[in-house]
């Protein structure tokens, strides 16, 4: 027993490609806990980025800087009273909530945190996520119908013909980049999520830039789309509050509200890490061709622990910066925890960092490495949520059917023309 | 599909029960508001609906009705001005001066120059506070969240001068009948000036978030259009009526207060759709930062009250007086006996007539539009229901 946990440490292959289903359990209670926490973490810094595009200061009072704001949101979300409409079909509107949460959870088995990072690595990668992450809808429109209610039924029909549309011109941008796997001397393209990542290592270049102009159209596409997908501003007319209140979780109160918006942030960042792993290098660092020297790994290698010591740094300052006032004590203590907290995460960084510099094959060396995956995979996304967040600071919202034209009249014709053309450029380099 | 028109020859109120879904399907009646986050208020509009196409729709109104015009009956003619204040709250100051005016017309005495100016420029900052708070909720109904909390972070700068002068923000009960009470604090006009300064960057600013943002024309070209001819029709009035192109401004038209002695411009669109208003009311922003710049700096010296006695007497008559309110024409007519309160008043509130023309502007359009237009009419409900 013991060997067999202890025998995947040196593997260099995903669990499920090992067939190792302990290692694949604790992967997924790791991404299904790390996930969690980004959705928290991502609830407060959308509050937080928001409130400061309109100058106002989000939450201040929860915890320093209204830290604890979303644990707070959370507990009272899960002691309110549970409510199920009399009229509403109760099994169906009871399921609703699990059909989209676990839609988008389930998309994460296959994305790749790292070459090994990753619970399964499957030949069908690309087409499984596309698949299960578009089950959302499902969860969307039997909440809508099972609320039996006016304002629920309408967002919810809303959300399925966007999704619908949305997906097509999706699928195609997909299907540009997996196109530009098959650019090697074998000619064989892949759909693994991993196969993507390797062959754009391989061919030197994130498909992004791959046959300018048209990898960053495709991506732009994809970027579009994805935004639609999760029904977020300025597409969010599933939700719609000015006009449909609060669309197909109008009748949702307390827990299952908050596994709706729970689902809602996680297929936000599963499409964004789709986005990631398809056109900007999944998990690698920049110019891992390029700089490949050992002076340049251990410089990078260093990225994760300097970021961390930035954020304590910030953390540091707002402890410094608060009132000197006896009613903030208890705050200033918790701010200063909590910066010595991501302090002490940078040293263990740093040190990890310097210890697997010397030998390649340590488990150091290893964790070091994945460690380093990981970082630039989710500096990748975080960028992404960022630009979810600037979005819906910055834009009036799309009426219904200028939605659906955009959808099909102008993103599905250009990506159609991408991918066209992919082929074609393809062909004649190759 | 048969798009219904909006040509105005059909009589507007009994149309939508005559019409057929253009295909064969089932209608949805959607019951917007009383509570619902874009109706302004406790707007409660009956939608309706062949899928998401807007068939007709009826408002309903009355859930903040306070009986304000037979309040006026028991009230005298001094005691009934703060009243007013709490028509259109966001644009108390024009209610005040509408009033007040009114009743100086009944009483036959004019208010010094020195409190028409202060009345032009208070009104004048109110016109833009109301326009700011319009441009925030209409925006956020549109989708764009941002905008409201610029509009009101400059709108507060304007409230500040409104509390300095005479201690109040909204209802803020500033002249009264004969002039003005209070005289203005010492570096008002500074204040002012300030404002005028401060303010005008703050509109481009606005402008630049919204004006040539594609979203935003999208959403609102083309949307809520109403034709002149059915504008006139309906008795709207204000930047609603103007944004069709018809040059009609009170101010201009039938110049009250000190407004004849300024130089401004009437703003006005060619097609009369949500965008159009939109831009009629941001030029209109900007006509009144020059109003205020040129009043501000010739406020004549002397008193603010004129002579009018203790116990308002009015001889028995009637009157008609209204003024351009930021929403539109704000009517006062009042019956006097001869006592010290009035017989009757019957107030002509904008925002009651201009809803009138939600109906005409919606039908065939999405429900999302539906929002956008109600924002656009730009009605106060305390003025609809008074």
């Amino acid at each position: 027993m013991l060997n067999f946990v202890m025998s995947y440490l040196g593997s260099t292959v995903t669990p499920g490609q090992a067939g190792n289903q302990f290692w694949a359990l604790i992967y997924v209670l790791i991404i299904f806990a790390g996930v969690s926490v980004a959705v928290v973490a991502m609830n407060w810094i959308e509050r937080k980025a928001l409130a400061h595009f309109q100058i106002r200061l989000g939450p201040m009072r929860v915890g320093p800087h209204g830290l604890l704001q979303p644990i707070a949101d959370a507990l009272k979300l899960m002691l309110k009273e549970d409510i199920i409409p009399a009229e509403a079909d109760q099994f169906v509107f009871w399921v609703a909530p699990l059909i989209g949460l676990l839609a988008a959870f389930a998309v994460y088995t296959v994305i790749p945190f790292g070459p090994s990072q990753a619970v399964s690595d499957m030949n069908i990668g690309i087409l499984f996520m596309l698949g299960v992450s578009s089950l959302g809808a499902l969860g969307i429109v039997v909440a809508g119908w099972a609320s039996n209610s006016h304002y629920p039924l309408i967002g919810a029909l809303r959300s399925t013909a966007q999704m619908v549309s949305y997906e097509v011109a999706m699928g195609l941008a997909v299907v540009s980049a997996v196109l530009m796997t098959s650019l090697n001397s074998t000619g064989t393209g892949t759909l693994s999520m991993i196969g993507i990542v390797q062959a754009q290592q391989q061919q030197g270049i994130w498909f992004i830039f791959k046959f300018f102009p048209l990898g960053l159209l495709a991506f732009v596409i994809f970027a579009i789309a994805m935004i639609a997908e999760t029904n977020r501003a300025p597409f969010d007319m599933a939700e719609a509050e000015s006009e449909l209140t609060a669309g197909y979780h109008t009748e949702y109160s307390g827990l299952r509200w908050s596994l709706f918006m729970l689902a809602e942030y996680a297929a936000m960042i599963a499409v964004s890490s789709i986005a990631v792993t398809l056109w900007l290098g999944g998990w690698m660092r920049p110019f891992p061709n390029l700089l490949q020297a050992p002076a340049w790994q251990f410089t990078f290698s260093l990225f994760p622990g300097l970021t961390f010591l930035g954020l304590a740094a910030i953390a540091g300052f707002g402890t410094a910066r608060m009132p000197a006032h006896s009613f903030f004590r208890i705050q200033r203590i918790g701010l200063g925890v909590f910066a010595s907290l991501l302090g002490s995460i940078a040293l263990l960084l740093l040190l990890i960092a310097v210890a697997g510099r010397s030998a390649d094959t340590s488990i150091a060396a290893r964790f070091s490495e994945g460690i380093d995956y990981v970082y630039w995979f989710v500096l990748k996304v975080a960028i992404f949520m960022y630009l979810f967040i600037w979005y819906r600071a910055t834009w009036p919202r799309y009426r219904f059917d200028q939605l659906m034209r955009v959808g099909w009249k102008v993103l599905l014709p250009i990506s159609l023309g991408v991918l066209i053309a992919t082929a074609i450029v393809g062909v004649i380099i190759s | 599909m048969n798009a219904p028109t909006n040509d105005g020859t059909q009589d507007v109120s009994k149309r939508w029960l005559s019409e057929k879904p253009y295909l064969d399907s089932n209608e949805l009646i959607i019951n917007m508001g009383p509570q619902h986050p874009a109706t302004h208020g406790v707007l409660r509009v009956i939608l309706k609906l062949d899928g998401e196409r807007v068939l007709g729709t009826e408002c309903v109104i009355g859930y903040l009705h306070r009986g304000v015009e037979k309040i006026a009956e028991n009230r005298t003619y001094a005691m009934f001005n703060p009243y007013v204040d709490r028509m259109d709250y966001v644009a108390a100051v024009s209610n005040g001066l509408g009033y007040c005016e009114a009743v100086e017309k009944l009483l036959n005495v004019e208010a010094p120059p020195r409190a028409k100016y202060i009345r032009v420029i208070l009104t004048e900052l109110n016109r833009i506070a109301s326009h700011q708070l319009w441009l925030g909720t209409h925006a956020l109904d549109i989708g764009a969240m941002t905008p409201l909390f610029y509009t009101f972070r400059d709108r507060e700068e304007i409230l500040k001068i409104f509390e300095r002068y005479c201690g109040a923000r909204l209802t803020t009960h500033a002249f009264r009948i004969g002039g003005c009470q209070y005289e203005t604090y010492a570096g008002f006009e500074k204040d002012v000036k300030k404002f005028l300064t401060f303010v005008a960057p703050k509109i481009d600013e606005y402008e630049a978030l919204l004006t040539t943002n594609r979203i935003w024309m999208e959403r609102t070209k083309n949307v809520g259009v109403i034709s002149a001819a059915d504008a006139i029709a309906l008795g709207v009035t204000g930047p609603v009526l103007r944004a069709s192109g018809v040059k009609w401004d009170l101010r201009k038209a039938q110049p009250y207060a000190a407004y004849s002695d300024f130089d401004f411009e009437i703003p006005v669109g060619t097609k009369g759709d949500t965008y159009d208003r939109y831009l009629v009311r941001m030029a209109e922003m900007r006509q009144s930062l020059g109003i205020i710049e040129q009043a501000v700096n010739v406020i004549p010296e002397g008193p603010i009250m004129a002579k009018v006695p203790k116990v308002i007497k009015p001889p028995v008559g009637e009157i008609y007086h209204s003024i351009e309110a930021p929403k539109g024409e704000l009517g006062y007519f009042i019956v006097s006996d001869g006592s010290t309160q009035p017989y009757r008043l019957r107030v002509r509130p904008p925002s009651f007539v201009n809803l009138q023309a939600l109906d005409i502007m919606v039908r065939g359009l999405l429900v999302a539009d539906v929002v956008a237009v109600i924002g656009t009419i730009d009605i106060v409900l305390g003025e609809v229901d008074r």
